[in-house]
């Protein structure tokens, strides 16, 4: 049950950013283009995805637990750091190259359009990457 | 390549998109980011945290064709980068939404309706960098 309710998430979620026009890059990129072709429409995807969710987060909240585990698990960090700023910093660059975001490309491969395979090979590669950066890192610290 | 403005359908997808984050705390009580169910998924912690996101990432795939047989018409994707462009900024965008834990959906809608400082700080600075690149690109590169 809790794989298919999982697959049922991933489908309403799918159907909401192929709906959104999310998936598509010439919308996405025409969003941040101010100064060019501006479409701002993906601001309507932010404002009703946030109204669901922020009002559908402390519904769900008042339960004890999940439907299929034991507690919620959220991230609970406060910090400010390099990484947050810099990672989120670099997302937004790479986002402005490609046009493509995560969570848009993975319903997106569902077209069958090859530029969405490619795009998803490359940010594992960057995943990849990101975990050899962040061991190179930590054994430079731990030498200190 | 000018596109429609589409409110009211983007404001729809939009309530889509946010239940299913909804339906994720609900069911599995996690956050719903792209960026850790795809890592998650090709460097999985153990077999239950791979299944999970493996069930999703499929439901997500589906999307498309559900659509395509309900109106008749698949959901418009125009891709206006080269391959080289895609390749680049895929790569950035793995190691930066990785770096900064998490994307537009993670930080973007969950952080942000569940008030998180460190999501309040990661989206206006991506968006900003976005934005700038975009300009940079299409208005002082001429590409």
């Amino acid at each position: 049950m809790k794989l298919i309710f999982a697959l049922l998430t991933g489908l309403v979620f799918g159907v909401g950013i192929a709906v959104s026009g999310m998936m598509n890059p010439a919308k996405v990129l025409n969003f941040f283009d101010l100064a060019g072709t501006w479409d701002p429409s993906l601001a309507f995807v932010m404002g009703g995805a946030l109204v669901v969710t922020a009002l559908g987060y402390r519904l769900v909240w008042r339960r004890t637990a999940p439907l299929f585990g034991t507690r919620f698990d959220v991230p609970k960090g406060t910090t400010i750091d390099r990484n947050l700023v810099g990672g989120s910093a670099l997302f937004g660059i790479g986002w402005g190259v490609a046009g493509f975001c995560p969570g848009a490309a993975i319903p997106a491969l569902g077209t069958g359009q090859w530029e969405v395979a490619l795009f998803l090979a490359a940010v594992i590669a960057g995943f990849a990457l990101r975990r050899v950066f962040t061991s190179i890192v930590s054994a430079k610290g731990a030498q200190i | 390549m000018e596109t429609a403005f589409t409110p009211l359908a983007s404001f729809g997808g939009g309530l889509g998109i946010g239940l299913g984050a909804v339906l994720l705390m609900l069911g599995l009580g996690r956050i719903l980011g792209a960026t850790g169910v795809l890592s998650g998924l090709v460097f999985p912690e153990n077999r239950d945290e791979f299944a999970w996101r493996a069930a999703m990432v499929l439901g997500m795939v589906l999307a498309p064709g559900l659509i395509f047989a309900v109106t008749g018409a698949w959901p418009a994707l125009d891709v206006p980068v080269n391959p080289l462009m895609i390749v680049i900024g895929g790569v950035i965008v793995g190691f930066g939404a990785s770096l900064g834990s998490g994307c537009t959906s993670g930080h973007g809608v969950c952080g942000l309706a569940r008030l998180s400082v460190r999501s309040m700080v990661a989206v206006p600075v991506f968006m900003a960098t976005a934005a700038i690149t975009v300009f940079v690109i299409r208005h002082v590169l001429g590409a």
